[in-house]
């Protein structure tokens, strides 16, 4: 009990909280939870890609499977790396062995496929008949001789994005740990600068850009949580500082934090220019503080950024966005897109942690005032009856949304973008903001482009 | 426990969804967990819907896990009447809510005490039945329900005065459904036969009472409507058809059904020798018919025996689909257009015996699975010339390179087509016999392209730009330009080299490819 409560205090003392100047003035509000978002094992399908040697089983029922190949779409057909156990009446009334029957599929998927690492997801179904998967697992994967990582990425507890979190939550306790250096050895101590491992999933691409943009200021990356294999699962430990690039990682924080004694950096998401440079300031300000020269490079590399998107901002400028919330991106979107000149209606979220989201918060009030705009309501778990009700009085020039409402608002004239297209997009970096703003205008000019035909 | 990468039919939820969606003015309320509502999505981008899906879910989170839903349902029930002031709210159990066991029936209850709108709960048990079956029950079980609660007043409407049918059937997100609807309605109205009503897309469950106006029913698919068909055959003695019209064949057996079942209300309280004359006179009018159409208006019939179809005579074909899409195409490509079906299959398992019977004498085997890969190695060791079947079995035809024309659900959004393209009637014949032609001489087509070498002179292009530019690529540049995809690969390297020829650079590292990215917004 006495480790726990130490661990927990230096999980706070890495926090930024009682230091910071100006408490959060934001008005935010919870409604019902009743709003449209993707069911969390959608991750499976940006995950499976980017670990190139995993395998994810997804242990669940027929509309695991039918919300899988519909959501994916044609990425079914390209052999994918994932499959579905599906749960049979036998199976939920436990007539047939789960340890068994999960034995037997694993088998299969190892002659078949020989994947580095299996990775379960659990399903609501497996919530509900309390499926042990995380006592299953070691045993067959020490009979099977494959890595074997349990993640429960249900629908009860979780919104879309979120399953990524409860995947790499599960991984990083996997990641090697970092051996201490022995007291004996004293020349190490000296030399050993702090190490920093990124955690979030991204494209192999974006991830080499934000390497190179951290090593301009002298910032090296150990490593990345996830690699694109499960064999470059990176090393963790006490010396070890670990910022996220996604703002829907905060179990992944967690555990770093309190379970790999990690060094949290608590920064904005490297998101649009303002977010990525508050980004490399915040990992710099842990690890080798920006030389004056430096310093100076980096805010001219906004200010270029910002001037190459000009063309871009210039037609978002004025417009208002209303923003329903289903990926957990909305708070660091809404910070960008106010930046940009927009005006913020509401910005509806499934999930706020407001610790692991304080310094982009905090961005995003200093955005606000710098841009003389008023806070907009921060609304989790919102109602989506309720919003359209706000949005036909607010009527604003965007609504970014989900397909399930894109339709039908398009129809009652109102200009809409799939929020989807941010979760999948390459969005991160300075040279990425480009795409988001490319989004949002593709949306915004399609619909005045067609206004003729009525 | 079953791996399974795909599957042709869904959950049980979605068959009852599409049902209560497919009604004017009724609401589902989903019990299930967040993101199960996927259903919305499906119908708002396939169908390219301009109304909000009446789909609301009562979410059952950690919390309800824990302590049961109690109030909530009841509420969401009370709420959704107030604001959509729905004719019928129908509780839809998912996977998810079946397993808690909570008594959905007297939420109902409760709820319906307060409600103005009918509530009902879909009888519907996800371990067993597939969303087709669910379907079919769900419109049976509205369908009782509203008939049982107009017995009660004593409603009792008279059949109207000329013949007249109900479609039973046609529902959202089926195949071709609308197109269907509007080729039967304009059967019928050559006929001179009134539509009753249409069940139960776009129908009002209001009007549901009335159905017993009509003289016939009508069921066009095999998956949804022959409970219902059913049920009031039993309960008011209404004949039904449920020959599936989808070829010129089938048209014209579904046409003299219709003259029986006719017939067959007529007699029933009259003279036999009025009926008689009745039912002469119903023959002499559509047998009339039936030979103009065949004569002179489809143009199927005499397309397959125009000289250019000689070239079908004995192809192959694998079918495969729902039971409806493949017995009917199956009859068809071997009946009226001379092709061999080598194999006929359906997923629809619960429904076999029909469909073997249906098939029987116009294939040399018959299939009947739901496993997608065992599908695909009968076509990969039967080899066809062409397939006919979902959207699975077009991406088997794309790996194997046979053609497939596509016939039936489970399909993407290119199958809803906004033209007019029904699969029913003659004008269905039309349009099977275009696809039909189509992916064959698509066949054709690449086979003669194979042989004479193709004209493809993309390489050569390709070739001549590269000598053009004079810059190097580093290996890591040249590596990550192979990863773009290629569609847009082309244009990245002349912007990559542009950008590094007006900086005088002559390599372009890694570094120089993302600065020209990030310049010229690529």
């Amino acid at each position: 009990m006495k480790s726990t409560a130490v661990r927990s205090m230096r999980t706070y003392a890495v926090l930024p909280t009682q230091a910071e100047p100006l408490p959060l003035a934001f008005n935010m509000e919870c409604e019902t939870g009743n709003y449209h978002t993707f069911c969390p094992i959608s991750c499976v399908s940006w995950l499976y890609q980017k670990i190139e040697d995993s395998f994810f089983l997804v242990i669940g029922t027929k509309t695991c499977g039918y919300f899988l190949q519909n959501a994916l779409g044609v990425m079914i057909f390209a052999e994918p790396r994932y499959a579905m156990a599906e749960l049979e009446e036998s199976d939920i009334s436990a007539q047939l062995n789960d340890y068994k029957e999960l034995k037997r599929l694993c088998l299969q998927i190892k002659e078949d496929r020989q994947p580095s690492v299996l990775v379960w997801i659990g399903t609501c179904t497996t919530e509900i008949i309390k499926m042990d998967l995380e006592g299953m697992a070691p045993k067959i994967e020490q009979e099977l001789g494959i890595p074997i990582v349990v993640a429960r990425a249900n629908g009860l507890d979780y919104a879309f994005t979120q399953g990524e979190d409860t995947v790499l939550a599960a991984m990083a306790l996997r990641c090697p740990t970092e051996v201490p250096p022995s007291p004996t050895d004293e020349t190490n101590q000296v030399t050993t600068r702090p190490k920093l491992v990124l955690f979030g999933s991204l494209p192999n691409s974006v991830v080499k850009e934000l390497t190179m943009e951290l090593a301009k200021y002298d910032i090296e990356v150990s490593g990345w949580l996830p690699g694109p294999r499960y064999g470059d699962l990176p090393t963790l430990g006490e010396n070890v500082y670990v910022c996220s690039v996604n703002p829907f990682l905060s179990r992944t924080a967690t555990t770093l934090i309190r379970r790999q004694k990690c060094q949290f950096i608590n920064a904005p998401f490297p998101i649009g220019p303002d977010g990525t440079r508050a980004w490399i300031e915040k990992i710099c300000e842990a690890i080798s503080p920006l030389s004056p020269t430096l310093q100076t490079q980096l805010v001219n590399r906004e200010a270029q950024s910002w001037e190459a998107l000009k063309p871009l901002t210039d037609q978002v400028q004025g417009k208002s966005v209303f923003l329903m919330g289903d990926n957990l991106l909305e708070v660091s979107l809404g910070r960008f897109l106010t930046r940009c000149g927009m005006q913020v209606y509401e910005v509806g979220i499934p999930y706020l942690d407001r610790r692991f989201q304080e310094s982009e918060l905090r961005l995003f009030q200093q955005t606000c005032e710098q841009m003389n705009m008023p806070l907009p309501p921060i609304v989790e778990k919102p109602d989506n009856y309720y919003q359209i009700q706000r949005i036909r009085e607010l009527a604003p020039d965007l609504v970014i949304t989900g397909m399930a409402h894109a339709n039908p608002l398009e129809a009652r004239g109102i200009a809409t973008k799939w929020s989807v297209e941010f979760t999948f997009a390459q969005i991160h970096g300075f040279s990425n903001s480009r795409t988001i703003l490319e989004l949002i205008t593709k949306a915004l000019t399609r619909h005045s482009k067609l206004a003729l035909i009525g | 426990m079953k791996l399974a990468y795909w599957m042709y039919a869904g959950p049980a939820h979605i068959g009852t969804l599409r049902v209560a969606s497919s009604f004017k003015n009724v609401h589902a309320i989903m019990h299930a967990p967040l993101g199960d509502d996927y259903f919305n999505v499906m119908r708002s981008m396939l169908e390219r819907e301009r109304d909000f899906t009446p789909v609301t879910t009562s979410v059952v989170d950690r919390h309800v896990l824990s302590r049961g839903s109690q109030e909530k349902v009841s509420n969401l029930i009370t709420r959704k009447d107030k604001e959509e002031q729905p004719d019928l709210i129908v509780l839809t159990p998912t996977c998810t809510s079946s397993l808690l066991q909570e008594d959905l029936a007297n939420f109902v209850k409760r709820a319906s005490e307060e409600t103005s709108a009918d509530v009902l709960l879909a009888d519907v048990n996800h371990y067993r039945i597939n969303e087709l079956q669910a379907a079919d029950r769900t419109l049976e079980q509205i369908v009782r329900f509203i008939m049982e609660k107009e017995m009660k007043k004593g409603y009792s409407p008279e059949k109207s005065l000329r013949p007249s049918v109900n479609i039973i059937g046609p529902f959202t997100l089926g195949f071709h459904n609308h197109h269907d609807c509007r080729e039967l309605k304009r059967l019928f109205t050559d006929l001179n036969i009134e539509v009753n009503q249409m069940i139960p897309e776009g129908a009002s469950v209001y009007d549901l009472k009335d159905l017993r106006k009509a003289w016939v029913n009508i069921v066009p698919y095999r998956e949804v409507g022959v409970m219902t068909a059913q049920y009031l055959h039993e309960q008011f003695a209404m004949p039904y058809v449920d020959v599936i019209p989808m070829g010129v064949s089938e048209t014209e057996k579904f046409i003299r059904q219709l003259t029986k079942a006719f017939t067959e209300v007529y007699g029933s309280d009259r003279l036999m020798a009025e009926t008689e004359a009745f039912q002469q006179e119903k023959e002499l009018e559509f047998e009339a018919y039936i030979a103009q159409q065949k004569q002179y208006l489809s143009q199927s019939s005499w397309f397959a025996r125009s000289i250019d179809c000689q070239n079908l005579t004995g192809k192959k074909v694998v079918v495969f689909g729902d039971a409806t899409h493949a017995a009917g195409m199956t009859k068809l490509l071997s009946r009226e257009m001379g092709i061999d079906v080598v194999c006929a299959g359906t997923y629809c398992k619960h429904d076999a015996d029909w469909f073997r019977d249906q098939v029987k004498g116009f294939t040399q085997q018959v299939l009947i699975t739901d496993d997608h890969t065992q599908v695909g190695e009968v076509i990969a060791e039967l080899a066809p010339s062409a397939i006919f079947g979902t959207q699975m079995e077009r991406h088997v035809g794309k790996r194997l390179g046979i053609p497939c024309g596509v016939i039936s659900a489970p399909v993407h959004i290119q199958n809803y087509p906004l033209a007019f393209k029904p699969f029913l009637g003659y004008e269905g014949s039309n349009q099977i016999a275009d696809l039909v032609y189509n992916s064959f001489s698509l066949g054709m087509e690449d086979h003669l392209l194979e042989i004479f070498g193709g004209h493809d002179t993309k390489e050569i292009i390709q070739v001549e730009g590269a000598q053009a530019s004079g810059i190097r690529w580093n290996e890591e540049a040249s590596g990550e330009l192979a990863k773009i995809p290629g569609f847009v690969r082309g244009r990245v390297k002349t912007n990559t080299e542009k950008f590094a020829t007006s900086r005088q650079i002559s390599e372009i590292t890694l570094e120089v490819l993302f600065a020209a990215k990030e310049s010229l917004g690529a």
